[in-house]
């Protein structure tokens, strides 16, 4: 309860602090257009935003250099998130910096326009593909070596700078190799999912009539059932056509994700391609006598880059989540290749230890992180290209 | 004799930038702009001029990425350029109003009209709700919206365009305000329409002594509405005079250049022979959409080397027959030849040959070149598909079409169609057709999107082009000064029949079919008096939509 009240009281004081704030801003600047036309509410923003601001640098300086080892222990998160967020805006800012010097004209001017978040996304994308490309040579161990020590916490062996896992195999090593096995098959498995949903979707769109009702009903029926517990169940039937192949279920797999999110980018695709469809250019092109390839590639395609290019990024990392789950659930990349998805669940149990042991709990969050920050980077990049592709301004 | 009445807008040294990429580019250069209550201000010049800016600029608004560098704007005393966001507010919709273009495109298409209406008057505490209907109905009525009681509780896609037009007159007129800026409201309106919507907008602009700023590039439209009249160019100002002295003895060259466009036309042909085999024969066409018919038995003849314009209103089936020639919509009964020989209904079963003798000019220029390939590419295509040729053959015949259609290749083959002017993108449109080198080219509105100008430009290219090259035009248009500039011979279509029909002389010449003549007479004129003397002729209740409906 008193939890509530304190909050409930922070935020009356905060609301009287920004009724301060704009009158002050209006007095000191001599009434600008800025402050003097700012509404209550963004005003409530700035001082609410200025207070949690505040609240993370004193509990930051409170965790990292007051309280001693064992007291900070709750904060340990806290603070690699935040040293982590710092970083990461360094690094991201140095990467936009680098690149509005180096390159040539064009995409000089993309990095002079280009937000933060945007900088560190491409960043965080090109760092993953090289780790994913040259995964074999980057790794100090292979994929499925076994060493004797098991379990080792972060940071306390210099043999293995990220631990072990339960049954002694490098976590840092597993990691860069998971990189590539989840990302790389992620690839595949988007692109042919566009390959698929795209064509067909132009296809619909150009032709229409039955074609377009059939593969739309189609499309409508495989929309309908929930789309990872249809993964699982036609993996579950795969895995018996599989037998032991790993690597014949992986294809599977990827077939059936692939399918399945080709349905979300065949309506897109279909929409996009509608719209582009009743242009007078492609009647003009009709006329000409053009055939069926020509207008689906030579004019609609170039015309829909920009929506399909956003919707690829973000199908990806659908399709990379739906991945790591299959692997969490049993069902997806199989052992002994390392995977994101498979190593949270074997060293999901770890988790319970995170109040009295911080590091313990890292060990399964490591993967976790790694999916979450691709996942992110992805998103600000799309955003980005989003935002550019429709001439949005602020 | 106007400066003795009271200043409403005094607009000083005003200087506007646009944001475009990553540098300020001057929009509006140092315009003075002076309005008396009670007057109307006419400004006019080509797209880019800066009048909507200007417009905007004058209530205190700039749209985004658009902002004023320099200057003064003062509404009846208040300077609007550093009015607080809150006194803008009270003056926005209250005293000032604002008439958009497009005004289907300008309501909310989810709420009706009286309630979009009513919510200036309630929202600055003018009228109560029900104060403010029943003024909404009143003003209707005086706009002469057919149907004033019901009219407003319809919601805006059940109205037509031209009422949707006056309703939105109505609408600025609701807090009765000292101004509105009308901005190119007939622009996208028929003649017919358009006529109706003046008639209204003086009329209730007269009756309450509003003042207005009325811009459009139609020179004859200004003439009726306005008492002064100012020029812009490129953000600066040409000139400015009353109404009547501008349009007598205009000073400027561009001024003169503006009012000498009309003056474009074509010597008259001599009349085929009687047993020639016309080009394009259309005979006894009916065509439908899906269930609906759009057109009856439309028959007439193209002769080699003339030019057959086809007039009417939206909707009287000019396009759809342009549709069923080149094969896209089939035609339920009648055959169209092709120097007597049938053509197959369907576009798909006509060979390549047969295709490419009949080319198509869109009257979107934006929308008929594709945006991702250039000039270059859009042009060498039809070079490449029925010529054959390729390579250096191909670049050589792309750069010899850009010359025919005064482009300077070396500027233009790489350019991206973003990257040119409307005017320019016309006549990439008029080359793309070129490149096929057809007998036959349907020109579908060509020159309607375009400045007066810049589209003289245009029918002048046309027509050197068909004597250099022997084509024939199908002409679809609803611009009478169009055909009067370039027509050797008229089809005036109404609800899919073929009213009137002959050579272009006769057409202009009475007695006409009483459709003829209310085309005719409805397209404005440069005499200021034009629209007066013809109310007084007609009456209000003779003139636009509801003389069509008695016929």
């Amino acid at each position: 309860m008193s939890g509530l009240m304190w909050i409930v009281a922070a935020l009356v004081v905060i609301a009287a602090l920004s009724w301060v704030f704009r009158f002050a801003g209006q007095a000191v600047t001599g009434n600008r257009p800025y402050f003097r036309d700012m509404s209550y509410g963004v005003a409530f923003g700035f001082v609410l935003g200025a207070a949690i601001l505040i609240w993370v640098v004193y509990t930051f300086i409170k965790a990292r250099f007051i309280l001693d080892e064992t007291a900070a222990a709750p904060y340990f998160f806290f603070i690699f998130a935040v040293e982590g967020l710092i970083v990461a805006g360094i690094a991201a800012w140095l990467f936009r910096a680098a690149g509005r010097l180096v390159g040539t004209g064009g995409t000089r001017k993309l990095f002079r326009s280009m937000p933060l978040t945007a900088s560190f996304g491409i960043l965080v994308i090109i760092i993953y593909a090289i780790l994913s490309i040259f995964a074999q040579v980057i790794a100090p161990y292979g994929q499925e070596e076994v060493f004797a020590a098991a379990n080792t916490l972060p940071g306390t062996d210099p043999m293995h700078p990220l631990g072990t896992d339960n049954i002694g195999r490098d976590l840092l090593s597993r990691l860069i190799y998971g990189a590539q096995n989840t990302v790389g098959i992620a690839f595949v498995t988007t692109c042919l999912a566009f390959l698929l949903g795209g064509s067909l979707g132009f296809l619909a769109a150009t032709l229409g009539g039955w074609l377009d009702q059939l593969v739309s009903r189609a499309v409508d029926v495989l929309m309908a059932i929930p789309s990872l517990i249809f993964a699982l169940l036609l993996m579950t039937i795969a895995s018996a056509w599989a037998g032991n192949q790993g690597w014949l279920l992986t294809v599977y797999m990827i077939v059936i994700i692939a399918v399945i999110d080709s349905t979300r980018v065949f309506r897109l695709a279909r929409a996009v391609g509608i719209n582009i469809v009743v242009m007078d250019y492609i009647e003009a092109a009709k006329l000409r006598g053009e055939g069926l390839g020509y207008l689906i590639f030579r004019e609609i395609l170039p015309n829909a880059y920009a929506p399909l290019l956003a919707e690829f990024g973000l199908r990806f990392c659908f399709v990379f989540l739906t991945i790591a789950s299959l692997s969490f659930l049993g069902v997806g990349i199989q052992p002994p290749l390392a995977d994101w998805g498979t190593m949270v669940r074997d060293l999901a149990q770890f988790i319970n230890f995170a109040a009295f042991s911080p590091l313990t709990a890292a060990l399964p969050l490591m993967a976790a992180g790694a999916i979450a920050l691709l996942t992110v980077s992805v998103n600000f990049v799309v955003d980005w290209m989003l935002q550019k592709s429709s001439g949005l301004k602020e | 004799m106007t400066d003795e009445r009271q200043t409403l807008v005094e607009i000083r040294d005003l200087w506007i930038e646009g944001r475009s990429d990553e540098e300020w580019n001057p929009i509006i250069n140092g315009v003075d702009l002076t309005l008396h209550k009670g007057e109307v201000l006419g400004l006019i010049g080509e797209s880019g001029a800066g009048k909507s800016t200007l417009g905007l600029a004058s209530m205190g608004y700039t749209r985004d990425g658009v902002r004023i560098s320099k200057g003064s704007v003062k509404f009846d005393g208040i300077e609007l350029t550093t009015a607080s966001a809150a006194k803008k507010r009270a003056l926005l919709g209250k005293r000032i109003a604002y008439v958009a273009q497009s005004a289907a495109a300008s309501f909310n298409p989810a709420h009706k009209l009286i309630d979009q209406h009513t919510e200036a008057p309630v929202q600055h505490h003018v009228s109560s709700k029900s104060e403010a209907v029943a003024d909404g109905i009143e003003l209707y009525r005086r706009l002469r919206l057919p149907n004033p009681d019901e009219i407003g509780f319809r919601y805006p896609h059940q109205v037509s365009g031209g009422q949707l037009q006056r309703a939105m007159t109505a609408m600025a007129m609701s807090c009765r305000p000292d101004l509105i800026i009308f901005d190119e409201p007939t622009t996208a309106l028929d003649v017919t329409t358009q006529i109706e919507v003046l008639a209204a907008i003086r009329d209730i602009v007269e009756q309450f002594d509003t003042a207005a700023i009325y811009i459009t590039h139609d020179l004859a439209v200004v003439a009726q509405m306005a008492d002064r009249i100012k020029v812009l160019l490129k953000g600066d100002e040409v000139e400015t005079a009353e109404t009547r002295e501008m349009l007598s003895t205009p000073k400027e060259d561009y001024t003169k250049s503006l009012w000498a466009v009309r003056s474009f036309q074509r010597p008259a042909k001599p009349a085929p022979a009687v047993d020639a085999t016309p080009v394009i024969s259309v005979q006894n066409i009916t065509a439908a959409y899906g269930k609906m018919p759009v057109l009856h038995d439309v028959s007439f003849d193209i002769h080699a080397g003339r030019t057959v314009a086809v007039v009417g209103e939206s909707g009287s089936g000019k396009s759809t027959t342009a549709r069923v020639i080149t094969g896209l919509l089939p035609q339920t009964d009648g055959v169209i030849e092709y120097r007597g020989q049938p053509l197959p209904a369907d576009y798909r079963k006509r060979d390549r040959n047969q295709l490419r003798q009949a080319q198509m000019i869109y009257q979107m220029a934006d929308t008929a070149l594709n945006p991702r390939k250039s000039i270059g590419e859009i042009i060498g295509r039809p070079v490449e598909f029925y010529m054959g040729l390729r390579g250096r053959k191909k670049r050589e015949r792309v750069r010899e079409l850009l010359n025919e259609i005064e482009l300077e290749p070396d500027q233009f083959i790489h350019r991206l169609p973003s990257e040119l002017s409307g005017g320019q993108k016309q006549r990439v449109g008029i080359a793309r057709a070129l490149a096929a080198e057809p007998e036959f080219i349907i020109c579908d509105e060509v020159t309607s999107a375009l400045d007066q100008l810049v589209a003289e430009g245009i029918l002048k290219l046309l027509a050197r082009l068909q004597d250099e090259l022997g084509l024939s035009y199908m002409f679809i248009t609803h611009d009478l000064a169009t055909v009067k500039a370039i027509a050797d011979e008229v089809v005036v279509m109404k609800d899919g029949h073929v009213v009137e029909h002959g050579p272009k002389d006769d057409m202009f010449r009475p007695p006409h079919h009483p459709y003829t003549d209310l085309l005719l007479s409805s397209v404005p004129e440069m005499d200021p008096d034009w629209l007066t003397n013809l109310l007084a002729e007609r009456g209000v209740e003779n003139i636009g939509d509801a003389a069509v409906d008695k016929m």
